[in-house]
């Protein structure tokens, strides 16, 4: 694997390969010293054309654990905004000597442009393009979900058996189509929940169960449910009529809360709009993940940097070093 | 005066004959023997067609010469076998009135490679809120005949119809871009399973189906002419049957991308295969070669669309639409109709000269290869295979979505009111073509 670009051609042993590696990595930061040498002397570069303070700190922090030196590019006020290319960005930012560039972008396929266009060659780590994937994220999400179900004896399982339930904006979230690919990958049962109107054409072919309604998702028994970040622009667009009645609907309110089974995990990549997808009530419960997703981003980010940069010969051998 | 024998070429694919050309024109024809001091090309194994006529392109003079010009767009049409090319209006500016469209006509004119057939915008500045001045441009010297807001629809049915209506006054067409826009907001690639997978907007078939199906209608009411430009799906293609069935007055075009390419392409985010419409299925596909088989679609356009380099090299989104189409236009049609046997080179003749020349009012084309028709012949070798590269492309920008793809078919000769613009697969340089013409008393 030079590049992580989707996890739609991630295959099962490599997703679990680094869902492993992070493993090791996780337990380095109990150490007293928490820093790997594994990327001394290598660059990764953070190119930024979205903002997102939560990933880029995320990637940010993977990266310094590993020791690489990490140069942060925020399009905001840059060369960028003055008309430069995202061809003429990457190669700037190669010309510098990076070995990994992490890029977000607003527009779909950047990554995959950055990796198969020529321009640069340094691997290229995806942290969510336009409208089409974010594969980091869905790694952590798998990652939150055998590590709840497995706690220690997780190494080297998959999710066969687990059932997960993704509500919300389906339509423009690159976040769910990553979960559907990796989650059905591994084994689980992916279901997906949303008004009509923020269901992709063509739905029908992916491999999920689609429900329009929330309550019959729920009654299906999920183990975790993930909860999408709705962005109020697409009620002016007509996707829905209003705020409560999406709330009403689609939202995670305290009264589905309360069906919920003891064990299902609530799920939200963030940030969340409380009161609209989710309530208080339902994020800040026992059964809410958002924390920890955040904790385990770091981790499953310092192993696909390590993977893709350190230049190892396999994910056995590389685990082994990591403990 | 000297004149021209093209010996044993295939006409129209099917008996092989000779073409005598005097004056511009085809003075004879039949089994003929060199004279003195006649140049004699030996055409055979070659098909002899009539010079190609594109009722689609873009040539971007005025306004976008950093992607093309009459000259070098002209050029790519010569080398694709074309001898008369309609130039849409969006330019900069505009082509809304007559100095505009007399100006691009004097341009292709000057240049001697092809007629060069402007197209008027239907509406002031291509802005869809009133008309351009029709009739002026009906009047010039370029005698424009086909109007076109192309690259934007005409979406207000009532300006459309009084469109229709008013262009019926200059024997007129209007030639519609069927794109419903409140559909199409942020329409990146073809609507469905692939485009939810990659991310990109949807541009749903039912955008271009709903408007070809209104302007049908409204052509029938108001007793108007009406082309369609680039019909890309199977919907449209069921819409337009049903409408000549019933007996209106419309024709319909398709290009050779839409015959030959799918919306797979899409998936490598490569921005050369982003085009208006885009592509489509397999099924649409396979419903537009059928349609242009049996009649339905009418004529051949290539919408040759030529972008410089930095509007492709960027991501899908932010990429320009459009691909370049002149100069491997007849070698996708052959490897998507006529290898396939679909088509003959008969049909390509019709549906590559004849047929879109007498929806232009283009005059010369009604009689291909006959005696006393201007001398405008392109001649193919069909046998030819070749991997499209840069080095076949002859405008001045590269944005073919055919590079590194085996196309068969090559144009070999290429004569233009008599003069030789392609002889033996290579471009005449401008000077000469010029003085080729001075020479020549057209007929």
């Amino acid at each position: 694997m030079k590049h992580l670009l989707s996890t739609r051609d991630l295959d099962r042993a490599t997703a679990i390969g680094i869902l492993d590696v992070a493993e090791d990595m996780a337990k380095t930061a109990d150490r007293e010293v928490r820093k790997l040498p594994a990327l001394r002397g290598k660059t990764v570069v953070n190119l930024f054309f979205e903002d997102s303070t939560r990933t880029r700190l995320s990637f940010e922090s993977a990266a310094k654990r590993l020791s690489a030196d990490v140069i942060t590019f925020s399009a905001k006020g840059s060369s960028v905004s003055k008309g430069e290319s995202l061809k003429d960005t990457a190669q700037t930012l190669a010309a510098m000597g990076a070995d990994a560039i992490v890029v977000r972008h607003h527009h779909s396929g950047a990554a995959h442009q950055l990796a198969h266009a020529g321009w640069v060659d340094a691997a290229i780590i995806n942290a969510g393009d336009g409208t089409h994937e974010h594969p980091t994220q869905a790694l952590l999400d798998a990652y939150t979900i055998r590590d709840r179900r497995f706690g220690d004896s997780a190494r080297g399982r998959d999710l066969s058996g687990s059932r997960v339930t993704i509500v919300g904006d389906i339509l423009h979230s690159r976040v769910a189509r990553s979960n559907v690919w990796l989650l059905t990958t591994l084994g689980a049962e992916v279901h997906v929940v949303a008004p009509r109107t923020l269901l992709p054409h063509g739905v029908e072919h992916w491999p999920v169960t689609v429900h329009e309604h929330l309550d019959d998702a729920l009654a299906a028994g999920p183990d975790a449910i993930m909860m999408l970040r709705i962005q109020s622009e697409r009620m002016r667009e007509a996707y829905f009529p209003s705020s409560h009645e999406f709330a009403r609907e689609w939202g995670l309110t305290a009264e589905r809360l309360a069906l919920l089974g003891p064990d299902t995990m609530v799920m939200h990549p963030g940030p969340m709009n409380r009161g609209l997808e989710i309530s208080s009530a339902a994020a800040d419960s026992d059964r809410s993940t958002v924390l920890a997703q955040v904790t385990n981003g770091v981790s499953i980010r310092m192993a696909v940097l390590y993977l893709l940069v350190a230049g190892t010969s396999g994910i056995a051998e590389s685990a082994g070093g990591a403990r | 005066m000297t004149t021209l024998l093209i010996r044993g070429a295939a006409l129209l694919g099917d008996h092989v004959g000779d073409l005598r050309i005097r004056d511009g024109i085809i003075a004879a024809r039949g089994a003929l023997s060199p004279e003195t001091d006649e140049r004699v090309i030996d055409a055979r194994g070659l098909i002899g067609l009539p010079g190609l006529v594109d009722l689609h392109t873009h040539l971007r003079e005025p306004g976008g010469e950093a992607s093309e010009t009459v000259l070098t767009g002209t050029r790519a049409a010569a080398a694709g076998g074309f001898t008369t090319v309609h130039a849409m209006a969006n330019t900069s500016p505009v082509a809304d009135t007559a100095g505009i469209v007399e100006q691009v006509q004097r341009l292709g004119e000057r240049h001697g490679y092809a007629t060069v057939r402007p197209i008027g915008a239907v509406t002031l500045g291509l802005a869809g809120q009133q008309l351009a001045e029709i009739g002026a441009m009906a009047r010039s010297t370029a005698r424009v005949r086909v109007f076109s807001d192309d690259g934007h629809c005409v979406h207000d049915p009532l300006l459309m119809r009084r469109a229709l209506e008013y262009v019926s006054t200059f024997d007129g067409v209007i030639a519609q871009h069927a794109q419903e826009p409140r559909l199409t907001e942020g329409a990146q690639m073809n609507e469905g399973v692939l485009s939810g997978e990659l991310g990109l907007g949807g541009w749903p078939a039912v955008a271009e189906e709903a408007i070809i199906a209104r302007d049908v209608l409204l052509a029938e009411h108001v007793g108007a002419r009406l082309h369609v430009c680039h019909l890309s799906t199977a919907g449209s293609v069921d819409v337009v049957r049903w409408a000549k069935a019933r007996g209106i007055s419309v024709t319909a075009e398709v290009t050779p991308h839409h015959l030959l390419l799918t919306e797979e392409l899409a998936r490598g985010y490569d921005a050369r295969f982003k085009v208006n419409p885009p592509l489509r299925r397999d099924d649409d596909v396979h419903a537009l070669r059928a349609a242009l088989a049996d009649g339905t679609i009418d004529i051949i356009a290539t919408d040759h669309a030529p972008h410089p380099t930095e509007a492709k090299e960027c991501t899908w989104a932010e990429a320009a639409f459009g691909m370049v189409g002149l100069e491997s236009a007849l070698s996708v049609v052959q490897q998507a109709v006529v290898d396939t046997g679909m088509l003959t080179w008969g049909d390509i003749a019709r549906v590559l000269s004849s047929a879109p020349a007498e929806i232009g009012r283009v005059a010369g084309y009604a009689h291909p290869l006959e005696i006393g028709s201007p001398a405008n012949i392109t001649l193919v070798d069909p046998s030819h295979a070749r991997e499209w590269s840069t080095a076949d492309l002859r405008g001045r920008s590269v944005n073919s979505p055919y590079l590194g793809r085996a196309l068969p078919g090559r144009v070999v000769y290429t004569v233009y009111r008599g003069v030789v613009t392609v002889d033996d697969g290579a471009l005449v340089e401008p000077e000469a073509v010029v003085a080729a013409h001075e020479e020549a008393p057209r007929g």
